[in-house]
């Protein structure tokens, strides 16, 4: 038997000889890769009973034999034993078998990184032989796949060019659409995977003259010598080889190392820069990341913050960072809801998440059944202008003060679901107590309620009225059950916790009573498998993604660690560096006590930070006052600065070397549409049709950018990591990988897939259907719905029955607030309004800067994504306003404010406070309530210059530069940037010339 | 024949602008011989979308018309570009982006102002319709397909055909006092160009005040009643289709036992009157 293995081995190492020799004459993508290179690689046994060597010359196989390389070859591939090598060597490989044998030194890549890596790409083109890929159009185009931010599209290709990028409309062969029958009426969805504007503007970032086509360094910055970082953002670039800076990058990540030791180097990255399962920030970056040591620049849950900090401690929820979940609701909403109250609500332009305007039609549908609509909102957000519905303009950040009045009137006209407090929930006596002003002599009344929101009594009784006897969802932010809006200011998670209180009081989980705005809860099939990005991609980590629940099992990958335990909270980052030190709370999932517990930069063992490797998009904009960025940039601490970017923008520019990424047309990548994995569980749900998308290179990466994988894999071929950062994979290798790991094979070939590009995942057939989420909770039932939480530790009770709560119930007085954190004024156990610590009662404050600013999510971009970069986006007048040739950013604002600041529509404005200025262009409507300015966070642009009269200004458009970073509730960390007070005057150039600043 | 019309709802446009930028993804860096030469990056507002706010204080509205040429069957443009300019038998106007070369003149022509000059190619042009990927057998032009709502849908159908069409879903043309013929056609097109008068109706609920449901509200012009209809759980109601500045309107309010108003206001542009107190 070991005599035929070996003679079989013989003979894949013979036959491998002969395959290379086809392949570097046909195979053009092998060709490519063998470059003109000179190497000899060996395959061989341990113990050198086989061999075979390769010896290559200007990147031909010149010369072969079945011997061991008398000389030093460059690649050895190392083989313990026969079985181990044939494993390796199989066409269909066992990935379970050869990972665990590459884990236990049964085989090794030795020899000199770049060529190794190089050698076992060069294999794996061989051995996969040319795949078709795309359909040929009538105009001669190709026309392949991508996937985005905003949706699944098809790219026209035709030279080496993107022509064009369309949303895909499916066809006769992809899978059926879902039907819901609702009050007499049939609904279907459009056959077409519905894209946002973001996405339809892509090409024109990929070709934009803000692209970085080379490495660059700083003309300032000599590694081994003068570094001068007080000049970071000021000075120049000059263009450098890839040799050079990989160099340099490799060099200094060593010196780091020698220097000060593990945690000297932190990554800063922002969250979603592009769209893919490889080429991802938890995916391709942690792997290297890992492979490095780092300190971790830990996220805050910015998108949930006051359902995570607040909410979860009256219903649990931990796995979903506390928002609701959404099964079945939207064919619960249609058949069953009189009335949706969009509270902070604005899915028009958030679109819940990462799931194009699929959505919408779902809510014209509600329109056509006559569901009354409602908008709380200090602005008539696009979902208002789009479907109508009362407006219900409210101050920021008193929204907590509202909902408890409208509580006051259920109870006081007896509009609430008595049954359901009683049977469901716990600590009711006493927060009907406080609503009745039993607890401190005042009764929480309409009246109460409207000097501080600014919303009339009789208003908020007609609503209450309403809502207590029509069965009513409750839209809370963009998504509906969650995400987004009101609870990301100072009282967000008061109005978060409020949000889960009235839903108690109204019956959550009966029919027609739930959370949601028909965003999310599609009927698709939930159970197919394809992992989503939290699931880590290709990141071998198993304890800060989601990797070990499924993926790790799944795709059998090496494992990475990082062995530097030290973090620094993403929103003191800057504090880090400049003070010294800094503290936060965690974003963990796994249960409501976890973020009760404190951590410290610098941690003790570690060094505190003196290199960042920054990756993706700007931060400018997403991060409170992120003003405190450009000192931390400055700081003599701050030995190096790396940026890898695809655009020269934002933080890149106050890097020391800039590393040229592509963008995710100009790589191969593989991706669930929506799927971000464990951050929304079955996120999918809020889409028509279920796609998997391979997401084709559609052309060779421009310039002399690279895709973000080989940038990882050049600096890590520097540090001898190149074998083991990649495992031998090229990005189409892994993309295949995660194919394989998925449940996508039972319905449709490898090769079938990369040629037509995506697949339509059936949706779940009507009588498999996801009941109704917390209709068991309602009903007192075993629960009914596919969430692997609680823990089987945390039911208080028998598994299966109940919420994660201490209780199990609903719980008016929170036990877990109670029980670690009692004696916090800012987050009492029971919901006590407390006013905004930047709004209209800090009256010293207010009354310098009496005007609230709102910074949304945006609406045309994702994040910085689009913004900027000479994007098409920018020219929608909703978005920025060309002013003599310059792109501003926009600031809505009410004709009342405008006219007592002299103001005219599309003036050039400074908004300005104690943090900063920033210009925009002013946009004069009525769509704004007074008092209040709306703007969106995420711009992609920071454009800082000295003025002479005011200091530092930026017309980029970067307004987070004037948001608040204190947490929104003390012992949290979540920000409350949407508590922001500022003024407004008319603002014009000085004479004197634009000096960056 | 069958011939190309767009029909453009106003009620369902929200202002994504995925119409604009799929006509700049196609257009920018891409030239289509015979059909049109390409645009520049920014500023060739070939489809753009117009704003109308409407209303005040909590009654407001913000409606969006998507504009582009409307392939006029009696275009000044055809007319006046010499053979520079074609109608198509698909009803589909083109100017040639060769033999339209330093017409600026027929920028001035068109009364719809829809045709956009290229100063550095030195050349007018317009939305083509998308013909080239008509020609390939695309069934609907990129602003179309792109359309979230299917705000914006083509069809290609025989004259009379649309206008019965034109008859049963009440559409309209921009401007048809230019006497162009449009083939882009418009339904709701009244949120653009009339206004509405509303209110809120309250009562005094034993000391407190209170929202009016069900109340009747009727509008009177001249003393003639012109329209009525009823209040919601919040009171509100509104009257559209108003011409602005059209002068002074009454309203009535009665409720059966709540009691009544009456109101006489004059009109400029959309209103909110925000405190109607019934006495009984």
């Amino acid at each position: 038997m070991i005599q035929m293995k070996r003679t079989l081995l013989k003979g894949i190492l013979y036959g491998t000889t002969l395959a290379i020799a086809r392949g570097l004459k046909k195979n053009t993508e092998a060709i490519k890769q063998a470059g003109n290179i000179d190497c000899v690689a060996q395959i061989m046994l341990k113990d050198g009973s086989i061999a075979r060597h390769y010896v290559f010359k200007g990147g031909r196989m010149v010369d072969t034999r079945g011997s061991v390389y008398d000389g030093e070859a460059q690649v050895n591939l190392v083989f313990q034993d026969v079985d181990t090598a044939l494993g390796f060597l199989s066409l269909k490989p066992d990935y379970h078998t050869i990972v665990h044998d590459a884990k236990n030194f049964k085989a090794a890549v030795l020899g000199d990184s770049e060529l190794c890596v190089w050698f076992m790409h060069l294999m794996n083109m061989i051995a996969s032989g040319t795949q078709k890929m795309g359909t040929t159009m009538p105009d001669g185009c190709t026309r392949l796949t991508t996937n985005t931010n905003g949706g699944p599209m098809f790219v026209y290709v035709k030279d080496n060019k993107i022509v064009r990028m369309t949303p895909i409309d499916f066809d006769d062969s992809d899978a059926e659409s879902w039907t819901i029958k609702a009050r007499g009426k049939t609904f279907t969805p459009l056959r077409q995977g519905v894209i946002n504007p973001h996405a339809q503007g892509l090409k024109s970032t990929v070709y934009s003259d803000k692209r970085i086509l080379y490495p660059m360094k700083r003309v300032d910055f000599d590694p081994n010598g003068e570094r001068n970082p007080q000049n970071r953002g000021k000075s120049g670039y000059e263009r450098i080889s890839w040799e050079e800076a990989t160099d340099i990058v490799a060099n200094e990540i060593k010196r780091q190392r020698k220097v000060h030791g593990p945690g000297s180097i932190a990554m800063a990255f922002g969250s979603h820069h592009q769209w893919g399962n490889v080429g991802y920030y938890l995916s391709a970056l942690l792997r290297f990341g890992n492979l490095i040591g780092f300190t971790r620049v830990v996220p805050n849950p910015d998108s949930w913050e006051g359902w995570y900090w607040g909410a979860m401690h009256h219903f649990g929820n931990s796995m979903r960072v506390g928002i609701p979940g959404h099964y079945g609701l939207v064919e619960d909403c249609l058949k069953e809801a009189e009335m949706i109250v969009f509270w902070s609500s604005d899915p028009e332009s958030t679109n819940g998440y990462a799931s194009g305007l699929e959505g919408t039609q779902r809510r014209f549908w509600a329109k056509e059944l006559g569901i009354d609509f409602v908008h709380i909102d200090p602005n008539l957000n696009a979902t208002a202008q789009l479907y109508g519905g009362r407006w219900i303009p409210v101050k920021p950040g008193t929204d907590p003060a509202l909902a408890i009045a409208i509580m006051n009137v259920w109870v006081n006209e007896d509009l609430y679901d008595k049954d359901y407090v009683e049977g469901r929930t716990t600590g009711f006596d006493e927060w009907k107590a406080y609503l009745l002003g039993e607890e401190d002599g005042v009764p929480k009344t309409p009246e109460w309620q409207e000097k501080e929101t600014g919303v009339q009594a009789h208003v908020v009784r007609a609503l209450a009225r309403a809502w207590g006897k029509k069965k009513t969802y409750l839209a809370a932010g963009g998504l509906g059950t969650g995400f987004g809006g009101a609870c990301r200011n100072a009282t967000g998670s008061q109005w978060a916790r409020n949000m889960i209180l009235m839903m108690a009081m109204q019956g959550w989980g009966k029919p027609g009573v739930n959370f949601g705005n028909l965003q999310a809860g599609t009927p698709l099939d939930h159970y197919f498998y394809f992992p989503g990005y939290a699931e880590g991609g290709i990141s071998g980590e198993l304890n800060f993604t989601a990797c070990a629940v499924n993926n790790y099992q799944r795709m059998p990958h090496v494992l990475t660690m990082n062995p530097v335990k030290q973090m620094i909270p993403r929103q003191r980052l800057a504090d880090a560096i400049v003070n010294g030190k800094a503290s936060g709370y965690i974003w963990d999932g796994s249960s409501a006590e976890a973020q009760f517990a404190e951590f410290q930069y610098p941690m003790p063992g570690y060094s505190p930070v003196h290199m960042i490797y920054r990756y993706g998009s700007s931060s400018f904009g997403t991060i409170a006052n992120s003003d405190r960025w450009v000192d931390m940039y400055r700081h003599d601490s701050l030995e190096c600065v790396v940026n890898q970017s695809i655009w020269l923008e934002g933080e890149a520019e106050f890097a020391d070397i800039i590393l040229p990424a592509c963008t995710s047309f100009e790589r191969y990548d593989i991706s669930d549409w929506g799927n971000s994995g464990g951050y929304i569980h079955h996120n999918t749900d809020q889409l028509n049709h279920r796609t998997v998308v391979f997401q084709h290179k559609c052309i060779e990466p421009l310039g002399e950018s690279k895709s973000d994988y080989d940038i990882f894999t050049a600096v890590l071929n520097k540090l001898g990591l190149g074998a083991m950062f990649t495992e031998g994979c090229s990005e189409l290798d892994w993309c295949k990988r995660v194919f394989e790991s998925s449940d996508l094979p039972n319905y449709v070939s490898w090769k079938k897939f990369i040629k037509k590009g995506y697949h339509v995942i059936p949706p779940a057939p009507e009588n498999l259907r996801t009941p109704a989420y917390f209709r068991w909770f309602a009903e007192d039932r075993f629960k009914d719905v596919p969430e692997p939480m609680p823990l089987p530790s945390q039911w208080s009770d028998i598994a299966g029955k109940g919420l994660q709560t201490p209780s199990g119930k609903i719980e008016f007085v929170s036990t877990t607030i109670q029980r670690n954190d009692p004696n916090n004024p800012e987050r009492p156990a029971l919901n006590r309004y407390v006013p905004s610590w930047e709004g209209t009662q800090t009256t010293e404050l207010y009354d310098k800067y009496p005007l609230q600013l709102l910074t949304s999510h945006s609406r045309y971009t994702f994040h910085t994504y689009g913004d900027g970069k000479d994007s098409t986006l920018n020219d929608i007048p909703d978005h920025r306003v060309c002013i003599d040739g310059y792109y501003y950013w926009v600031l809505r604002m009410n004709p009342i404010d405008a006219r007592a600041r002299g103001l005219q529509h599309h003036d050039l404005v400074r908004v300005h406070n104690g943090r900063g200025s920033v210009v925009c262009a002013v946009d004069v409507s009525p769509l704004m309530a007074p008092g209040t300015l709306k703007s969106w966070e995420s711009c992609a642009e920071v454009d800082l210059f000295e003025d002479p009269r005011f200091g530092r200004v930026d017309r980029g458009g970067s307004l987070n530069l004037l948001t608040p970073e204190r947490p929104q509730v003390k012992n949290t960390e979540g920000m409350g940037s949407n508590s922001c007070l500022v003024e407004v005057e008319k603002w014009s150039y000085a004479n004197e010339e634009l000096v960056r600043a | 024949m069958k011939k190309w019309n767009l029909i453009i709802d106003v009620a369902k446009c929200e202002n994504c602008h995925n119409c604009t930028l799929a006509t700049k993804d196609e257009h920018d860096g891409n030239s289509f011989p015979g059909y049109a030469a390409e645009q520049p990056r920014h500023g060739a507002d070939w489809v753009k979308i117009e704003r109308k706010v409407r209303g005040e204080g909590t009654m407001v509205e913000a409606n969006y018309q998507v504009t582009m040429c409307n392939h006029c069957d009696d275009a000044p443009c055809v007319k006046a570009g010499d053979g520079s300019v074609k109608k198509r038998d698909d009803g589909i106007v083109i100017i040639d982006p060769d033999k339209a070369r330093g017409r600026k003149d027929l920028v001035d022509v068109c009364p719809h102002k829809a045709i956009w000059w290229n100063e550095e190619l030195q050349l007018p042009q317009i939305w083509i319709f998308d013909a080239h990927l008509l020609d390939q057998g695309w069934k609907q032009p990129r602003c179309a397909q792109s359309c979230p709502t299917k705000a914006i849908e083509a069809v290609k159908i025989l004259d009379s055909e649309m206008s019965a069409l034109v008859e049963k879903e009440n559409l309209r043309v921009q401007n048809p006092e230019f006497g162009t013929k449009p083939r882009v056609y418009y339904k709701n097109l009244h949120l653009m160009d009339t206004e509405f008068l509303g209110g809120c109706v309250l009562y005094d609920n034993n000391g407190t005040t209170d929202c009016v449901e069900d109340a009747k509200v009727t509008l009177l012009k001249d003393g003639n009643s012109i329209a009525t209809t009823a209040t919601d759980f919040f009171g509100d109601f509104k009257f559209d289709g108003l011409a602005a500045d059209s002068g002074e309107y009454t309203i009535e309010v009665s409720h059966p036992t709540q009691g009544q108003a009456a109101i006489t206001a004059t009109f400029s542009q959309s209103r909110y009157i925000n405190d109607i107190l019934l006495q009984v």
